[in-house]
């Protein structure tokens, strides 16, 4: 896996692997580390439940929702004849046709204008990045115009648009291609953004986002593809959808809340097992699912229980989601806390191309484990 | 009574009462210009090169020997380096065959105070003005010995000394910046009248074209009259998308005239045509305190986008051996040479093994380098190290110094010493 669009290039990632990863590397071997409690989620009927990739879980939601309404259309770069950089759109052209699944000339500033040009007319567009680094040369449209035309108007041009791509750093793809944007966009009123760690949160998230009426970013994560989840009975119909500002319990704990999104979730989940392994403690691991609106009550009401947080992402200490988590804990549970908070993020630097440097610029299970320790003071 | 009012935004504009678009399709192709047809037989005689020495024509061809691939055979450094990759001695390599005439005869109409901004498939740029072998080597290994300390993707490549931006992953920023560095050099010369006059040379893609940078570069670049001059690469594919789905005019020669921008077309097979061109745009572009040029050179991509893709899933094979059989820079150069008697099968069979063993011996070398020394790990975030860093820095320092049977740092430049200052040169 590797390079950009420069590398667009780069957005290849899945097509090729990188050989050198050995993979005693969990950190980019995400499969490799997830926790044997996932596969033991409790289902009504167990016999129902299905291994989906992530990547077909979206790939599912973008079919069911194109097939269920003929205001939406999904447009992007190689979406349609290549199947999609990391094929995720694989089919919808054969399947809908080319009216609804849209090829684009290299240019973000133009195809995403015309996707919220289309959504302010009021179709239902969903538009692919190949990967959110590509999107910073159509933020303006993001932001400015699809975020606020609402609000401006009078409330007269709805914005119903889906953003949606991959997130986050790959693999040795240098500074300019490894970036969390969660931040960046969630802190736009106007814009909702989600952040999927499993299929079933894939799944559930994109579709909630297309038929949601505002502008929805779909913050998918690079490195989880290819990561195939057990997803239930109830998920695999063509109803499922998950409610935006709520998250989710992926493990109860009595100890710890560990609060946290998208691919560091699977990480907190290794890290909460091996802090039970090793000291005995029970940490709770909250996936966030949705980063804007943020589901403070979930937060607080673990913190209540258990006495500790620790916030866990991927983007750069400063001003990010971990930081907000904090300082929302301190505004509505600051009492039941027995200890600071404390929160593990990617390092401050731009993020280096070399192997080695790259896995400590960003959360890892061990990481996680010690720190939960050392606040726990076990 | 007047036929014309100066309306501010087009002065010379005429009435008419005849209610006609312009429309596209009814305006002739701009032509292509050319010096040598795909036999390597000279067009027009009174165009053949003049002011080159053959030794130089040798050094060229050896260049494109060496830098990309002589279709239909592949190439030397884009097959040993495209195999590295795949043997994971390397993350991602950009191969550029069928690029090699625009890359190399551009670069050799330039000056070598010339400033240059490149897109990642002009080797031959890099090669043209004396980046040596090791030098690509050592940035595709990121070693110690790499101007980018390592921290690029491959072919980021960079070279201050040869007064060439370092590549930068983000498509189509170099346009603008380009026009940006020009205005810095035409403010620089109108300060220091001594000063030999310099321009900027901008390389990218048609695909690169597409995106808002390239429209506002041009028109930045024309309305601040910048000696700029911007050279297209025009090889069919941008990734997977193919230029009947890029764009709809005449290629991107077109788009030069709406903004007022002298422009020509060349066919990017043919090196003589595409140095006599970048020549005569060098000139002109500092004609009356400086203005644009564009070039667009027409070729065609034989290798896939990058090791990340895989062409034939939306190309045909036959597409792509039917144009390496047609036409290609390489071959051209080389059928032109042999009519000249100054090239052989032989000579060409020579040449080729030892720009093999010189491409292996580079690349053995490169893999054996010591990696940047440990105090790039906190260096260039900033102008200056942060307090943090030096903090930071510190720590390190001491742990090495406490727990040296933990740490072996013997891979990087220096060991523990590289971590320190250097000392005041």
């Amino acid at each position: 896996m590797v390079a950009s669009r420069l590398l667009r290039p780069a957005s290849r990632l899945l097509s090729t692997h990188r050989p050198f990863i050995s993979p005693s590397k969990s950190a980019l071997q995400p499969a490799a580390s997830l926790p044997t409690l996932v596969n033991a989620r409790r289902y009504a009927t167990p016999s129902g439940v299905k291994e989906v990739a992530v990547r077909d879980a979206l790939n599912e939601a973008l079919a069911e929702e194109l097939e269920a309404n003929d205001k939406v259309f999904v447009l992007g770069e190689e979406v349609a004849q290549y199947n999609g950089a990391y094929k995720v759109t694989k089919g919808l052209l054969d399947r809908f046709g080319d009216k609804r699944v849209i090829d684009s000339p290299i240019t973000e500033s133009g195809f995403c204008g015309l996707t919220v040009g289309a959504a302010l007319a009021g179709l239902h567009p969903v538009c692919e990045f190949m990967t959110f680094n590509f999107a910073m040369q159509a933020i303006d449209q993001i932001i400015n115009s699809a975020a606020k035309t609402h609000y401006m108007s009078g409330g007269i041009q709805p914005c119903n648009i889906t953003f949606r791509g991959p997130n986050g750093f790959a693999a040795g793809v240098a500074a300019q291609h490894s970036q969390d944007y969660s931040s960046w966009y969630g802190s736009i009123p106007g814009l909702k953004v989600v952040a999927p760690y499993s299929s079933e949160d894939a799944k559930g998230l994109l579709k909630a986002a297309i038929r949601d009426p505002n502008p929805v970013v779909v913050l998918e994560n690079e490195l989880m593809y290819g990561t195939h989840f057990p997803m239930s009975e109830a998920a695999q119909r063509d109803d499922f959808v998950l409610p935006f500002g709520k998250a989710k319990i992926e493990r109860p704990g009595k100890d710890l809340t560990i609060v946290t999104l998208s691919r560091c979730v699977g990480q907190a989940l290794t890290a909460a097992e091996q802090m039970k392994k090793d000291y005995g403690v029970e940490a709770e691991v909250i996936n966030l699912r949705s980063v804007k609106p943020l589901d403070v009550e979930a937060i607080v009401k673990s913190v209540k229980k258990t006495g500790h947080l620790m916030a866990v992402e991927s983007g750069f200490p400063s001003f990010g989601v971990g930081a907000e988590i904090l300082a929302l804990t301190m505004e509505y549970a600051f009492d039941y806390l027995d200890a600071p908070a404390v929160r593990i993020t990617g390092a401050e630097v731009p993020t280096p191309y070399a192997q080695g440097l790259e896995n400590m610029s960003f959360p890892s299970e061990d990481l996680i484990a010690k720190y939960g320790a050392k606040l726990l003071r076990v | 009574m007047a036929s014309s009012v100066h309306f501010p935004g087009a002065v010379n504009s005429k009435f008419t009462t005849d209610l006609a678009f312009e429309q596209p399709s009814t305006h002739p192709a701009m032509p292509t210009y050319r010096v040598m047809d795909s036999d390597g037989i000279i067009v027009d005689e009174s165009r053949k090169p003049s002011d080159i020495s053959n030794e130089e024509i040798l050094k060229w061809y050896k260049n494109m020997l060496t830098g990309t691939g002589p279709p239909a055979i592949v190439s030397i450094m884009d097959l040993i380096m495209f195999d590295a990759q795949r043997q994971g001695r390397l993350s991602f390599y950009m191969v550029s065959a069928g690029e090699e005439g625009i890359a190399i005869g551009s670069a050799s109409a330039l000056f070598p105070k010339d400033v240059i901004f490149c897109q990642y498939r002009e080797t031959g740029v890099f090669q043209q003005r004396g980046f040596a072998l090791s030098d690509f080597m050592n940035q595709l290994f990121a070693n110690g010995k790499d101007n980018g300390k390592g921290r690029n993707m491959p072919v980021h490549y960079g070279s201050s000394k040869l007064n060439i931006h370092t590549i930068s992953s983000t498509l189509a920023t170099q346009i603008p910046q380009a026009a940006g560095a020009a205005y810095a050099l035409k403010i620089q010369a109108l300060q220091n009248p001594n000063m030999v006059p310099r321009i900027v040379a901008c390389y990218f893609g048609e695909g690169a074209a597409s995106e808002g940078d390239f429209h506002a570069a041009l028109n930045i670049a024309a309305t601040r009259s910048c000696p700029v001059v911007f050279i297209c690469r025009n090889n069919g594919y941008a990734i997977s998308t193919p230029t009947l789905e890029q764009y709809r005019g005449d290629g991107i020669a077109s788009r030069g005239i709406g903004y007022g921008i002298d422009t020509i077309r060349v066919d990017g097979n043919d090196i003589f045509a595409v140095r006599e061109v970048t020549k005569e745009a060098r000139r002109m572009a500092l004609e009356n305190g400086g203005k644009p040029i564009l070039i667009e050179a027409m070729s065609y991509r034989v290798s896939h986008h990058s090791t990340s893709d895989d062409s034939f899933a939306y190309r045909a094979k036959v597409e792509v051996e039917d144009w390496k059989r047609r036409d290609n820079p390489i071959t051209r150069l080389r059928k032109w040479m042999e009519h000249q008697g100054l090239w052989d099968d032989e000579m060409e069979k020579e040449a080729r093994s030892q720009i093999r063993k010189d491409v292996l011996k580079a690349f053995a070398q490169a893999e054996k380098e010591k990696r940047a020394p440990l105090r790039d790990m906190f260096t260039d975030v900033y102008e200056d190290l942060s307090e943090e860093s030096k903090v930071q820095m510190k720590e390190l320092g001491r742990l090495l110094d406490e727990y040296p049977g933990e740490y072996d740092v013997s891979e990087f430049e220096g060991g523990r010493k590289g971590l320190d200052e250097p000392a005041e040169q």
